[in-house]
């Protein structure tokens, strides 16, 4: 699992100028005040660039009301990289919807630099979306479907031809322009789409799993490249998927959401490593969840005895107060195996040994039943130990691996 | 595996001489027409040998010209009419929040091609008689427009409505994303995209009003005579091949406008 620490990821990198700005104003919008041909343009930009405050949304009516959202709330920074990580029907996409503008919310606001934009359409919005299917214009060239956003905006020609070479380029499209765009593959398609929607200058940019059409090896570059574009362009990304590991590796703060609410807003590293429920542990790789009871805590640190009389201390998340039965969470990686069972923290029988080149899962079936506990041991030349199955072993924690969930 | 063979419907016993068979009765009849058009004698059924001047003698006929321009007066109008018509209707069936009564409008449009054609003609005679009666009201040639354009609407009602409906709403979402209005979403996205749906309901309304006898035999007035009905009026004299010729000419009029809007649909669709 490759996670990308909060540093950029390294690709070529082009001066910040060559990125989205026209050719006086560098990177940013210059700093309009009131509406540029009807679309929003706000006064004072602060410090968030989206403020999501108790959005509800409800599709249709009576016994068949669904709450697609139920009441969210979050901020996304200026410059930010965020990800709306969750599976399909968790309402991520309906989130991403609504700051479109192609939805509106029952109730809540949506704030853009701190101006409520939930009632506006989709055309007076400065935010620009790329579409899942791309949906690009199939009866206009590439060069055309990157100028339409410029053009609706009634700006004047020659900055429409400058700005779509610019996108072009930045694309790296130029070869190209005059193709329609059913004549281009897949991963061409989604760069103009990325072109499109970035030509405009919007102050957002949504991005509704955008990646998902590509097979694994374009999408692996397309990530990078994403990255690239979000830091030249310095254009805050709101990204929706349900891979993980994109959300991993791309993005600056995750949401993860679940059944039409925000569970966890972090780091990548937070969510991984700290995640706050068992929902965000489970769904972000792979985990063991071990039933434990509180003896003591403080300071965010809690004492946890498990059915081995062996005890350990587990932090919690903030704002909760674990006392009695609880779930512990401990990453598959952050264990050990060891041969004596009497120095193992909990203990258990060797009931598997899965070989995956890289590294080794060892399955270990825990005295105290409940679910297999799993031991990732990353494979070197000089691993000496081997296990049998069957055999009896004990697991010990890193320092600070094990969590107490919220349940 | 199975043979892939054995599912492929060309291979059954008999499908070869019933393929044939309908052919054969539904083109065999259309060629002896055309071919009747150039026998150089004067009846329709008897060959005597070839020659061009039946179609000479159809060129130079002055009831066959007035029958021609009446024809496409009336198609023409009712073409334009009822297309324009088809493709709002088609819009504001498909590109609305669903509503009561949509089931209702969609029945209501379609009927005209359920209830029997006679029926029409009887009702749309009764009717223009009763506004003539009443009011004093006679269109002249617009009633036959008036009645043409709305048989036309279903048949150029339905490829708008499917190509409506097959089209990507993302891609009317995406112009809305890029700053377009809906009117400008409209006319540059959702109207070039119906253009072949437009084409191919405005191609069939044509062939409908061109050809429609029924409803125009009752309708028409004196000097309303279409093509149909000229056709008809000369059957019932004794007939010669100039008529076969009168009808090979509809017939590559007819070929010659499916052609063009088959090779328009299948231009836009690449």
């Amino acid at each position: 699992m490759g996670i990308a620490s909060k540093s950029r990821i390294a690709a070529p990198q082009l001066p910040r100028q060559l990125a989205c700005g026209d050719n006086q104003s560098g990177t940013h919008l210059p700093p309009r005040a009131g509406s540029l041909n009807g679309v929003i343009v706000p006064e004072q930009p602060g410090k968030d660039a989206i403020e999501v405050r108790g959005v509800r949304k409800v599709f249709g009516t009576g016994e068949s009301q669904v709450a697609a959202l139920d009441t969210v709330s979050v901020s996304i920074r200026e410059n930010e990289f965020f990800t709306l990580l969750g599976p399909s029907g968790c309402g991520k996409t309906t989130l991403l919807r609504l700051i479109a503008g192609f939805d509106f919310p029952t109730a809540g606001e949506i704030l853009l630099h701190g101006q409520d934009i939930a009632p506006l359409p989709p055309f007076k919005r400065p935010v620009n979306t790329v579409f899942q299917s791309y949906a690009l214009f199939p009866h206009m060239t590439v060069a055309q479907n990157i100028g339409f956003g410029l053009e609706m905006l009634g700006r004047p020609k020659a900055e429409i031809e400058a700005r779509v070479a610019q996108m072009l380029k930045l694309v790296k499209m130029e070869a190209l322009k005059a193709r329609r765009t059913s004549q281009i593959s897949g991963g061409q398609q989604q760069r103009v789409a990325l072109a499109r929607a970035l030509a405009p200058q919007p102050k957002v940019l949504l991005l509704d799993e955008p990646l998902s059409a590509l097979d694994y090896k374009l999408r692996k570059e397309m990530q990078i490249e994403l990255k690239r574009l979000q830091h030249e362009t310095g254009i805050t990304f709101i990204f929706v998927t349900h891979d993980q590991e994109e959300a991993l590796t791309m993005s600056d703060r995750i949401a993860v959401m679940s059944a039409g609410k925000i569970l966890q807003v972090g780091t990548p590293r937070d969510i991984y490593d700290r995640p706050a429920e068992r929902f965000v542990a489970d769904f972000i790789g792979e985990t063991n969840f071990l039933p434990g009871t509180v003896v003591s805590k403080q300071a965010g640190v809690a004492t946890v005895k498990f059915a081995s009389n062996a005890t350990i201390s587990a932090g919690y998340p903030e704002g909760f107060d674990p006392a009695g039965e609880v779930t512990l969470v401990v990453r598959p990686e952050h264990a050990d195996l060891v041969p004596d069972p009497a120095k193992g923290t909990v203990t258990g029988t060797l009931s598997n040994i899965v070989y995956f080149g890289t590294d080794t899962h060892y399955h270990v079936k825990l005295d105290g039943g409940g679910e297999n506990f799993i031991v990732r041991h990353q494979n070197s030349r000089s691993s000496v130990v081997t296990y049998e199955t069957g055999a009896k072993v004990g697991i010990q924690f890193e320092e600070d691996a094990a969590r107490v969930l919220k349940d | 595996m199975a043979d892939p063979r054995a599912i492929d419907i060309k291979e059954q016993p008999g499908f070869r001489s019933i393929a044939i068979i309908c052919l054969l009765v539904l083109y065999v009849p259309v060629l002896i027409l055309m071919i009747f058009s150039l026998n150089s004698g004067s009846l329709i059924t008897h060959w005597e040998g070839v020659t061009l001047s039946w179609y000479g003698s159809a060129f130079l006929n002055e009831e066959f010209h007035a029958a021609a321009r009446n024809t496409l007066i009336i198609s023409v109008s009712a073409t334009i009419v009822s297309t324009i018509c088809a493709t709002l209707a088609a819009i504001g069936m498909t590109r609305v929040k669903p509503w009561r009564g949509l089931a209702a409008a969609f029945m209501v449009i379609n009927l005209p091609l359920m209830v029997p054609e006679i029926i029409t003609a009887v009702a749309t005679l009764s009717f223009f008689a009763l506004i003539a009666g009443a009011f004093g009201l006679n269109f002249g040639i617009g009633n036959l427009i008036l009645a043409h354009t709305v048989f036309c609407i279903p048949f150029a009602y339905m490829p708008i409505r499917a190509r409506l409906e097959d089209m990507d709403l993302t891609l009317e979402y995406a112009a809305a994303d890029l700053y377009a209005t809906p009117w400008n979403a409209f006319k540059r996205i959702t109207l070039p995209l119906l253009v072949p749906g437009i084409m191919s309901g405005a191609a069939l309304a044509f062939i409908v009003s061109f050809d429609d006898f029924t409803i125009t035999q009752l309708v028409a007035g004196p000097g309303q005579t279409t093509l149909p009905l000229y056709i008809w009026n000369q059957i019932r004299r004794p007939m010669t091949p100039e008529i076969n010729a009168i009808s090979t000419i509809l017939l590559m009029v007819s070929i010659l406008f499916v052609s063009v809007s088959f090779l328009i649909a299948r231009r836009r669709a690449k």
